[in-house]
């Protein structure tokens, strides 16, 4: 039976010994506010068309951190709201803003051609970028996120009704889902992870 | 006299009438904007409304020599998911008031007849369920604003 004291200092070791190979390793998780996607869903991985009309993928936008939003321009509320929001919460990120894009999938890719994307997404804020291509890669992008959006048909007294997915999916620099924003969620916490993901992994 | 008087406040009473059924002075309308989306993108139109009356009223509709088009629509978020539907009235209650706000009851101006800039104001006429109309100058805002700019502007004004 060894004395506490030496069991106690082994354990202490111990611990030391995995914290330092924790760190050496950075699989420290990042102490995120919002919902944590780390893990849980696939890579960003997508080949669209960009609002300058030239063909871009994924792997366009490794080393920056991404935020992407599925919406459509002929959306007069809520999706302006959110890039409002988006443009707010990039002027409190400041000069760190540039290392991030936010980038607008257009989910009615008949409609939004790359020069009615550039317009739009210039209004909002200089790190956006809209992306629109054919409906089938646009809803392969959908899918890969679980994200939704539903069109019914007008019925014959011309009511319609238009649903999406208002939430907005954040990614690292190297394309991995790290966490999760919807509109229910404050913008201060979306601010706090991004500067998690932007910086040395401590918030200014 | 006293007769006279009577008559006066009749004239006065079926002048407020007539008044009522055609001018909504009943609503007062602050906070109006619209936020403007480039090119021929449809906009939302937002304004809060304070019914002065006894009676409650609803908003019905509103038009524009500005668009071709307005529809009063009305957003929610549920689970995530973000739905926009028509609705045909927006109940003011009496002695109270009903918000058209981002996210929630707008009015959705689709077709500009002319390029709407930001800064500019442009005249909406509200509709209401008692027959009553009331125009009012909605200041247009840049796509990325977030409310009418009243706040920003009273605090630049200091």
């Amino acid at each position: 039976m060894k004395p506490l004291r030496a069991r106690l200092a082994v354990l202490l070791a111990l611990l030391v010994a995995g914290l330092l190979l924790a760190a050496c390793h950075g699989a420290a998780p990042l102490p995120f506010r919002l919902t944590n996607l780390t893990g849980h869903m696939p890579q960003l991985e997508f080949t669209l068309t960009n609002d300058e009309g030239k063909t871009v993928s994924a792997e366009d936008y490794r080393g920056k951190v991404v935020l992407l939003f599925f919406g459509y321009t002929h959306c007069p509320d809520v999706c302006p709201l959110t890039m409002a929001h988006l443009h707010v919460v990039m002027q409190k990120l400041g000069k760190r803003a540039d290392d991030a894009r936010i980038l607008f999938v257009s989910v009615d890719p008949g409609r939004d051609t790359p020069a009615i994307l550039h317009a739009y997404v210039n209004a909002f804020d200089s790190h956006a970028v809209g992306l629109t291509g054919k409906p089938r890669a646009v809803e392969a992008l959908v899918k890969r996120y679980r994200s939704a959006f539903t069109r019914e048909p007008a019925s014959k007294d011309g009511n319609y009704e238009v649903s999406h997915s208002s939430a907005i999916y954040v990614f690292d620099r190297d394309g991995n889902p790290r966490v999760l924003f919807t509109p229910a969620g404050k913008q201060d916490d979306l601010v706090h992870d991004l500067q998690l993901l932007l910086g040395d992994g401590s918030p200014t | 006299m006293k007769h006279a008087r009577l008559l006066a406040l009749f004239a006065t009473l079926s002048l407020a009438a007539v008044a009522h059924a055609g001018a909504a002075d009943h609503v007062r309308a602050t906070h109006a904007w619209i936020r403007v989306l480039p090119g021929a993108l449809p906009a939302g139109g937002y304004v809060t409304l304070k019914n002065d009356s006894d009676q409650p009223v609803a908003l019905t509709g509103a038009s524009s020599k500005a668009y071709a088009q307005v529809m009063l629509h009305h957003s929610s978020t549920q689970g995530g998911v973000s739905r926009m539907t028509m609705v045909d009235a927006l109940p003011v209650p009496a002695h109270g008031e009903a918000t058209l706000a981002p996210a929630g009851y707008h009015l959705m101006l689709m077709q500009p007849n002319a390029p709407v800039t930001p800064g500019s104001t442009v005249r909406l006429l509200l509709q209401f369920s008692d027959g009553s109309s009331l125009p009012v100058d909605f200041i247009a805002r840049p796509a990325n604003a977030l409310d009418d700019g009243a706040a920003s502007a009273a605090h630049s004004g200091h």
